[in-house]
């Protein structure tokens, strides 16, 4: 199905420009264009069938579905509804406090925040299909995982306390209240169709750039990085690789869109995957502007556990699928 | 005389709203004021969980997406 891709991209690269797949810029440039077109169609085409099916979930319908749950189930369906739900980081604040007020505890609410941008719906289908089934099933436990055990360690250790006063006082208003559900709208199919036209020019308008980037960066690691360098210096054998990945990822803000074809390249050249996971999520789930959203709603001390508890969970989840990743 | 508030954290869609609004106002003549409310406290007051959203005279009438500008029409009429 995806082989017309390649053919396109042996057809300008190799016949049209005269290039051979001997060549570095030849390599890299037949990269570039096999996966921006790919890329490109898969995405107009998935944001607007999988907008279609979801169009009647919003975050006001998670949140009256996951008030009063209890904790257990509440940091698995917080984490699996961050998954699935269409959500723009714009709105984070505001669902943040919509969660809040509600009296669903903090740690619930983390779990669909943080979950939400390293697992969507595009990213799992790109990964899908640019690196295989049992990479994307891996992402996305993982992804789940470090949402749950970030939110349930956030209640373990009583971080409500470092919210800001009006959204710690939102909470407790919200506890003591029995919440009433809003009503779930009914929609027609016009409806949706609109919803979906508008979310496929919304989310293509805002990942085209990331996915040139991307593939652009992908391309040149590709074609210009010797074969072995990587394995060599970045390998299974040296611990600090996973740490520094980490770190490295934080500040290099990017959409998961545009890190999936890093991430092909990078393991295509013996990165661990272990290591190639926790570059790629640090770079997507802890982004700083994100961050310093959150800042309205969070005091620094709530603000720097949470940074914290991201770069261990990172870690930690990178250092042992180095260690399992031969099994897998 | 409407008094019209546009809630967001100031986000592109949020000043597209508030001046397709603003437009909208000045087009049909209305008597109206166009607003801002960027405070995380005040939008959570009004229950909007999706920005941009619109309040008319203190009712949420629309919110998580820009108004198309038929939309902003009917409001206003």
């Amino acid at each position: 199905m995806f082989a017309i891709f390649t053919q396109f991209a042996d057809w300008l690269v190799f016949q049209l420009l005269g290039l051979t797949p001997e060549q570095r810029l030849g390599e890299a440039l037949h990269f570039f264009v096999e996966d921006t077109t790919k890329i490109f169609a898969l995405l107009v085409v998935m944001i607007y069938a999988l907008a279609l099916v979801r169009a009647s979930l919003n975050v006001e319908r998670v949140r009256d579905y996951l008030a009063g749950k209890h904790r257990t189930t509440g940091y698995l369906l917080g984490s699996a509804f961050g998954a699935v739900t269409p959500f723009c980081s714009c709105s984070s604040i505001p669902a943040f406090l919509g969660f809040t007020s509600a009296g669903i505890p903090l740690g619930i609410t983390m779990a669909f925040l943080l979950t939400s941008p390293l697992i969507n719906e595009v990213a799992v289908l790109l990964l899908l299909s640019i690196l295989g089934w049992k990479f994307t099933l891996i992402y996305i436990a993982v992804g789940m995982l470090v949402g749950i055990c970030a939110g349930a360690l956030l209640d373990a250790i009583h971080a409500e306390r470092w919210l800001q006063a009006f959204a710690a006082k939102a909470l407790e208003r919200g506890k003591q209240q029995e919440f009433q559900a809003g009503e779930a709208e009914v929609l027609s199919w016009q409806a949706r169709h609109q919803f979906a036209k508008q979310e496929t020019h919304d989310i293509f308008g805002r990942v085209w750039k990331w996915v040139l980037i991307g593939v652009g960066l992908g391309a040149a690691l590709h074609g210009f990085v010797p074969e072995g360098w990587v394995v060599d210096h970045l390998g299974q054998g040296q611990w600090w690789s996973v740490p520094m990945a980490v770190m490295l990822g934080v500040p290099l803000y990017s959409n998961v869109t545009g890190i999936v074809p890093v991430m092909e390249s990078l393991l295509q050249h013996g990165l661990p995957i272990g290591t190639t996971l926790a570059f790629c999520m640090a770079t997507v789930a802890a982004s700083f502007p994100e961050f310093v959203l959150l800042k309205q709603v969070m005091q620094w001390r709530l603000l720097a556990a949470v940074l914290l508890i991201l770069l261990t969970a990172f870690t930690l989840m990178g250092w042992l699928f180095n260690l399992i990743g031969p099994l897998l | 005389m409407k008094q019209i508030k546009v809630l967001g954290s100031g986000c592109t869609k949020c000043v597209k709203t508030a001046e397709l609004i603003s437009e909208v106002v000045n087009e049909l003549g209305v008597e109206a004021t166009v607003s801002k409310e960027t405070s995380p406290e005040a939008i959570m007051g009004y229950g909007v969980m999706r920005t941009p959203a619109v309040v008319i005279d203190e009712q949420v009438v629309h919110s998580g997406s820009m108004p198309e500008k038929a939309q902003i029409e009917s409001w206003l009429a």
